[in-house]
C-alpha cells in the first residue's frame, strides 16, 4: 500500500507542475483514474493564488489588463509560492518578479506601481501605534533638536521610483482616470502610511526620500538633515519635517545618544 | 420578510451574545466588503464567522472592525490554513497565533477542517483532500489532539468537498469522521454543501450521508454554493466555489438534517463575488426560517405523541 509521505510528496509536486501526470491511484466513482477531477486540484490552488495576487496589485492589473496580468501572475504562483498559511504576506516578491519579468520590460514603471501597491498592503496590516502631535516635539529644548532621533510609525514605507508612479498608481485605482503622462517631469518619491484608519499614498519633496530613510536608520536629526542635502539641495528641514508630523510619521523620539529609535517607546505628551 | 425570533428566546440569546456563546440561529461569514453595513446598521443576525488567517496580521482596519463587530455579536472562529491532514508536524507558530487570536476575541467556535494544504514549507491555500486510511486516521487524529491541548478548548472539524477517490482508502469517509471524534473528543461541523458535493462527485447518497453521520457531535452547519462541470466520463463534477447562493437541492438537504438536529448555528458561506448586504442576509434569514419552521413542527408532533 501507498505510504502516506510518497503519497502527499507525489500529490503536491504534481499541483503545480503540470508537465507532470496525474499520480497514480487518484480515482473517480469508478475506481479508474481521472486526470480531470485531479486537475480540479491543480486548478484551485494556482487560480486562487493568482486572484489574491489581482487583489493585492489591482493598479498593476489594470494598466497590463487582466489577461496579461493573469499570465504574469501565475508564472509567479508557480516559482514562488507561499511558505505561510498567512496570505495577507504573500507577494512581497512580486515587485521585484515584474521587474525581472520579460514581456512587462516595455513598461519600466510597472514595477514601483506594485511596489506601492505592496507597501499599501502592509501598511493596512500594520502594527497600530499612536502617532506624536506637534506640541510632543515643543517640549524639546531647541538647542538638543538637531541631535534627536525619531522612531518612524510601523505602517510607514518609502518607495522611490525614477517615473511618476504615484501619477499612474492614482489613475489606475478606484475611480482614478488613466490620462498622458509626462515622463520627463522626473520620477516620485512615494510616502505610504497609515496612522489613523485609512492608508494614504503622498508625494514626497526632493530628499524627502533620503531625510526618511536616514531617520529609519537610526540617524540623528542633523545626520538625516545632511543626508538629504546631499541628495537634493532644495531640501526644506522646517517643511518637510511639518508635513511628516501632519502625517502622522513619527511615534517617538529620544535624545540618548546610540539607542534603535524602533525601539523607543513613544514620547507622553 | 425578515423572520424574527419571538421575546423569550431572543432574551435567551442576549444573554449569550454577552457571554460569546454561539446561538442556534443562522450567521454570516463576515467580509470586508460588509463591515461599514454591519457595523452602521447593526443587522439582525445570530452570529459572524471569520476565516481565521484574514486576521493574522498586526493591526490595521481587519482588526479595528473585528472587535468593533464582536462587542456587539457571537464570533466563531474558522481556520482554513493549519493542515491538519499534512503527513508532518503541525506548525507551532500558526497554532501559537490561533492560541492569540481565541484569547483576543473569544470565539463561541473553532473549526478546522478535514484536509492538508501545507507541503514541507509550500502552502497551497486549497483544502487538499486526504486517503481514508489507518495510517492517515492516526497522524489527524494526533494533529486534533495536539490542537485541543494547545488551545485549550474543543475544535469542531469540518467534513471535505472532494473531488476524486484515493484507491488506497480502507474507510468510509463517514467512519473515518466517527472514529476521529471518538478517538479525540472533538465535535464535528457538518458542511451540508460538502455533503451534496461530494455525494455527487462520488456517487453516494447525500440523504442516507447525513442519515449515518454522526450527528451527536454536530455543533454548527455550513452551507454554501457550488459550481457544476464534467469530469472525464462526463459525470457531473461538482466544484466547492463559495460564489452564489446555497442550490435548492442543499435547502432541502439542511432541512433534512435540521428535522434530526433542531436548530443549530447554521453559516452562510460566500467567499467569491460576494453580494450586496441584502442578498447574503436574505439566505442567513431563509435558514434561520427553516429551523423554526421545522423545529415547531418537531415540537406539534412530539406533543400529539405524548
Amino acid at each position: 500500500m501507498q505510504r502516506l509521505s510518497d503519497r502527499q510528496r507525489g500529490f503536491a509536486t504534481a499541483l503545480l507542475d503540470p508537465t507532470l501526470s496525474t499520480p497514480p491511484g487518484l480515482v473517480g466513482p469508478d475506481g479508474d483514474e481521472s486526470p480531470k477531477r485531479f486537475s480540479v486540484y491543480r486548478n484551485n490552488v494556482v487560480v486562487g493564488l493568482t486572484e489574491a495576487l489581482q487583489a493585492a496589485f489591482p493598479a498593476v492589473c489594470r494598466i497590463v489588463g487582466e489577461a496579461f496580468f493573469r499570465a504574469m501572475a501565475r508564472t509567479y504562483v508557480v516559482s514562488e509560492p507561499p511558505t505561510s498559511p498567512i496570505l495577507l504576506d504573500y507577494g512581497a516578491g512580486f515587485p521585484d518578479f515584474v521587474a525581472g519579468f520579460e514581456p512587462a520590460a516595455s513598461l519600466p514603471y510597472l514595477p514601483d506601481v506594485a511596489g506601492i501597491e505592496r507597501a499599501w498592503t502592509e501598511a493596512y496590516h500594520a502594527r497600530e501605534a499612536v502617532a506624536l502631535e506637534h506640541t510632543a516635539l515643543a517640549a524639546i529644548p531647541s538647542d538638543r533638536v538637531a541631535d534627536i532621533r525619531l522612531a518612524l510609525h510601523p505602517s510607514l514605507r518609502v518607495v522611490r521610483s525614477q517615473f511618476p508612479a504615484l501619477t499612474i498608481w492614482r489613475m489606475n485605482v478606484d475611480d482614478g482616470v488613466p490620462g498622458s503622462v509626462d515622463f520627463g517631469s522626473g520620477g516620485e518619491d512615494v510616502l505610504v502610511l497609515r496612522s489613523a484608519a485609512e492608508v494614504e499614498a503622498r508625494l514626497m519633496p526632493p530628499g524627502g526620500a533620503e531625510f526618511v530613510t536616514a531617520l529609519a536608520n537610526g540617524q540623528t536629526a542633523a545626520e538625516a538633515t545632511r543626508s538629504a542635502m546631499g541628495a537634493s539641495a532644495l531640501f526644506d528641514l522646517s517643511a518637510n519635517f511639518a508635513a511628516l508630523i501632519g502625517a502622522g510619521a513619527f511615534v517617538g523620539y529620544s535624545l540618548v545618544d546610540g539607542m534603535n529609535p524602533r525601539e523607543m517607546k513613544a514620547a507622553r505628551a | 420578510m425578515a423572520f424574527r425570533f419571538d421575546d423569550q428566546q431572543r432574551d435567551v440569546f442576549d444573554g449569550q451574545r454577552r457571554d460569546g456563546t454561539v446561538p442556534p440561529r443562522s450567521g454570516v461569514g463576515l467580509k470586508p466588503e460588509h463591515y461599514r453595513t454591519i457595523v452602521e446598521s447593526n443587522p439582525d443576525v445570530g452570529f459572524f464567522e471569520v476565516h481565521a488567517e484574514n486576521y493574522m496580521g498586526a493591526g490595521g482596519p481587519p482588526h479595528r472592525y473585528l472587535t468593533e463587530i464582536r462587542s456587539r455579536y457571537p464570533l466563531s472562529l474558522h481556520g482554513v490554513g493549519l493542515s491538519i491532514g499534512a503527513d508532518q508536524p503541525l506548525d507551532r507558530d500558526h497554532l501559537e497565533r490561533l492560541r492569540q487570536l481565541i484569547e483576543r476575541y473569544q470565539p463561541g467556535l473553532f473549526s478546522e477542517h478535514l484536509a492538508w494544504s501545507t507541503h514541507d514549507a509550500t502552502f497551497f491555500d486549497d483544502l487538499l483532500p486526504v486517503p481514508y486510511t489507518a495510517e492517515m486516521l492516526a497522524r489527524v487524529s494526533d494533529h486534533i489532539n495536539e490542537v485541543q491541548e494547545t488551545l485549550g478548548q474543543q475544535m469542531l472539524l469540518e467534513n471535505p468537498s472532494t473531488y476524486l477517490a484515493f484507491a488506497e482508502s480502507t474507510y468510509s469517509e463517514i467512519d473515518f469522521i466517527a472514529e476521529i471524534a471518538r478517538r479525540t473528543g472533538c465535535g464535528l461541523l457538518l458542511d451540508v454543501n460538502n455533503v451534496h458535493v461530494a455525494s455527487i462527485n462520488q456517487q453516494w447518497d447525500p440523504v442516507r450521508y447525513i442519515d449515518e453521520y454522526p450527528l451527536a457531535h454536530v455543533q454548527e452547519i455550513h452551507l454554501a454554493g457550488y459550481t457544476r462541470e464534467e469530469d472525464d466520463k462526463g459525470r457531473p463534477l461538482l466544484i466547492d466555489t463559495h460564489d452564489r447562493p446555497v442550490d435548492e437541492i442543499v435547502w432541502s438537504l439542511f432541512e433534512h438534517a435540521i428535522v434530526k438536529l433542531g436548530p443549530i448555528p447554521t453559516l452562510i458561506e460566500w467567499d467569491a463575488k460576494v453580494p450586496a448586504w441584502p442578498e447574503l442576509k436574505a439566505e442567513a434569514d431563509r435558514a434561520e426560517a427553516i429551523m423554526v419552521a421545522t423545529d415547531a413542527k418537531e415540537q406539534r408532533r412530539a406533543a400529539i405523541v405524548r
